[in-house]
């Protein structure tokens, strides 16, 4: 692609379909420009997530996907050189980035499941009960009430309640990423950040995690990360394409995958480059 | 005709004579570093076990381990060449009434080493805590807080051009900021040295510690300093940041996240390592020499009035005795019993402290596995 493309290329639209516009945004991007160093990781990226949805960001890697959803929780604040240029991140309508906005209490709000499933090395009782714990909750029976929510949740309940005090470790590939999704949830956010949440998972556990996914989307708000288009299609009701740190294309899921805007998108999902 | 030519016979070169020579170059080193390591061992082993052991029961020489040191006497009575401490000898005069009984004297040739023994440990143990505590402390600053800038790579070169200050010149330093500088809390104003008073009719005198446990603790500690830090900078890196992200990610603040999910693992690592290298400066004269250690010393650490007089008292520290023992006093076949007797019960001290480390390692990394 050379730049003049990139200049009579038309901006993707913010919203994923007029339909939806209606639907409350959970997740407001506005004009964002950020960067690592010098290198620049998203060019003006606008983005509108609604809630109660599941919503894949796809593209190649290095696009500036995992970035953006990284910018959610404010992640990237761990990263001494990354930094916010223009452009605003708004969540519940507040501005996450402003003075009054503790990064822990968002982050509370905002859990995130990781690439690389990293249940603590604690026994699975107490991978769920971290998050309440670190808030200061002891009491027990409110611990153990938590733990068997979540872990239904999860979907894991029936696979590990009868080795609850056993290592979190111990648990299958799938099991412990589905572990840190009900993790995740013990602390009840509005928003679950996946960050390719499936890329070590075998197909079976894969499927599972998917199924799981769409039983989320009814309390919570779902972003997730792939690098597997035909997840993306199974599980998400809208899709985001991102290419070299810009979006790209973004529109309900069906109309991403069977007729796309652009010609980019199109190389991409038919697997002619990426 | 004749059978085809082996493809695969030796060729004569010059490279495979060159790896001949290679091969017993780096083999004869590693055997030559083998032979001094048996040496040593060997001598200090096979000397200092006369003395610690004996072959009578109970086999080990228990005045040499529980007896403060004592001049030793030489003498003939009744045409008997006879040995003796000092209390025996005093307590053998008055018996015969000899008051006159000519003797050949030697400092430090009998009795034992308790009071080094009991120096060294104090000294270890309390430089210990404070390089542990300061080192771990700033490993974590280093590691987890620190952003990464000029300021922290010049911490990090000042951290390791410490590594490389000789043990003489941290001894000075010692004398200069520990035993003359540090502040006392008093109650009356000193007038030989700097003074601010703090009120309540209290000053802080900066007339030093003087030679004493505390600065050698804390002398000690800097040195074990750069080992310290550095070892934990290692164990704290080697934890997955995995755990870092997860906690964060729950909304545990910076600290709730390193106490909880990193500290625990990377414990067993700093530990072990930060040991070793406090017993190895733990077996340091020079640090000592000027800033908590006596040449000889009648009271144990524990006779002292009130319990804070123990922190600004001098001790005897078997490094510094060996050194005493074997170049301050005349040399003669009564002074090696000491000698050998008190590095071997050194060494035994330094491997014991190591292999507590080793075993303290093994334990705790099966109870963390990831």
């Amino acid at each position: 692609m050379n730049p003049t493309d990139t200049k009579t290329m038309q901006s993707a639209t913010a919203d994923p379909d007029s339909a939806d516009a209606a639907a409350p945004a959970m997740i407001e991007v506005e004009n964002l420009d950020f960067f690592y160093g010098q290198a620049q990781a998203l060019h003006d990226v606008s983005i509108r997530i609604p809630a109660n949805k599941v919503t894949a960001f796809i593209g190649p890697s290095g696009c500036g996907k995992s970035t953006l959803l990284r910018c959610f929780n404010r992640m990237n604040d761990l990263i001494d050189v990354a930094r916010i240029d223009a452009g605003r991140i708004k969540i519940h309508g507040v501005d996450i980035h402003h003075a009054d906005v503790d990064v822990i209490a968002l982050r509370r709000q905002v859990g995130m499941v990781f690439q690389k499933s990293n249940p603590f090395p604690k026994s699975i009782y107490e991978n769920i009960t971290y998050g309440l714990q670190i808030q200061g909750v002891k009491d027990r029976k409110q611990l153990d009430e938590v733990v068997e929510k979540s872990l239904r949740g999860a979907a894991l309940w029936d696979e590990v309640k009868d080795r609850l005090h056993t290592s979190g470790l111990g648990l299958s590939g799938g099991q412990q990423q589905r572990l840190c999704i009900a993790r995740a949830i013990a602390v009840e956010p509005s928003i679950i950040l996946m960050d390719e949440p499936c890329s070590a998972l075998d197909p079976i556990a894969t499927s599972k995690v998917e199924e799981l996914i769409q039983q989320l989307k009814t309390k919570y708000t779902i972003v997730i990360v792939t690098h597997n288009m035909q997840q993306a299609g199974r599980c998400s009701d809208q899709t985001a394409f991102f290419y070299l740190g810009k979006l790209i294309e973004y529109s309900k899921t069906e109309k991403i995958f069977t007729n796309p805007a652009q010609k980019q998108t199109e190389d991409y999902i038919t697997g002619r480059f990426g | 005709m004749h059978a085809p030519a082996n493809p695969f016979a030796g060729q004569k070169s010059s490279s495979r004579s060159i790896e001949r020579v290679a091969f017993g170059v780096c083999r004869s080193a590693t055997y030559f570093i083998l032979l001094c390591a048996a040496c040593i061992f060997g001598t200090i082993l096979f000397k200092g076990a006369g003395t610690v052991f004996q072959t009578t029961a109970p086999f080990i020489n228990v005045p040499f381990l529980t007896q403060a040191p004592e001049t030793l006497f030489v003498f003939e009575h009744e045409g008997v060449k006879m040995k003796m401490g000092d209390k025996e000898f005093r307590r053998f005069k008055e018996e015969k009434g000899l008051p006159d009984i000519a003797a050949e004297s030697y400092v430090y040739s009998s009795g034992g080493i308790f009071p080094c023994i009991v120096g060294t440990v104090l000294l270890v143990v309390g430089s210990m805590f404070i390089a542990l505590f300061i080192g771990i402390s700033s490993a974590i600053y280093l590691n987890e807080y620190s952003t990464h800038g000029r300021f922290v790579t010049f911490i990090r070169l000042a951290i390791l051009n410490l590594a490389g200050v000789p043990s003489i010149v941290f001894g000075l330093f010692g004398v200069g900021l520990f035993v003359a500088f540090m502040p006392l809390l008093q109650n009356f104003d000193n007038p030989a040295a700097p003074t601010l008073p703090v009120g309540f009719g209290h000053y802080l005198n900066f007339s030093g510690w003087n030679v004493c446990l505390l600065s050698g603790w804390f002398t000690l500690a800097f040195m074990a300093l750069p080992v310290v830090i550095t070892a934990s900078e290692e164990s704290l890196k080697a934890v997955p940041m995995g755990f870092r992200e997860g906690s964060l990610a729950l909304g545990a603040t910076k600290w709730q996240s390193i106490r909880t999910n990193v500290l625990p693992y990377a414990l067993p690592g700093m530990l072990t390592s930060s040991i070793l290298g406090i017993a190895r400066v733990a077996g340091e004269t020079a640090p000592i020499m000027f800033t908590a250690a006596y040449v000889v010393r009648d009271k144990m650490p524990w006779d002292v009035e009130r319990p804070l007089d123990m922190l600004f008292q001098g001790v005897m520290a078997l490094p510094y005795h060996i050194y005493v023992v074997s170049s301050k006093i005349p040399q003669n076949e009564y002074t090696e019993r000491v000698q050998y007797g008190a590095a071997f019960v050194f060494l035994v001290i330094v491997m014991g402290i190591a292999l507590t480390s080793i075993l303290l390692r093994i334990k705790m990394r099966a109870r963390y596995r990831w």
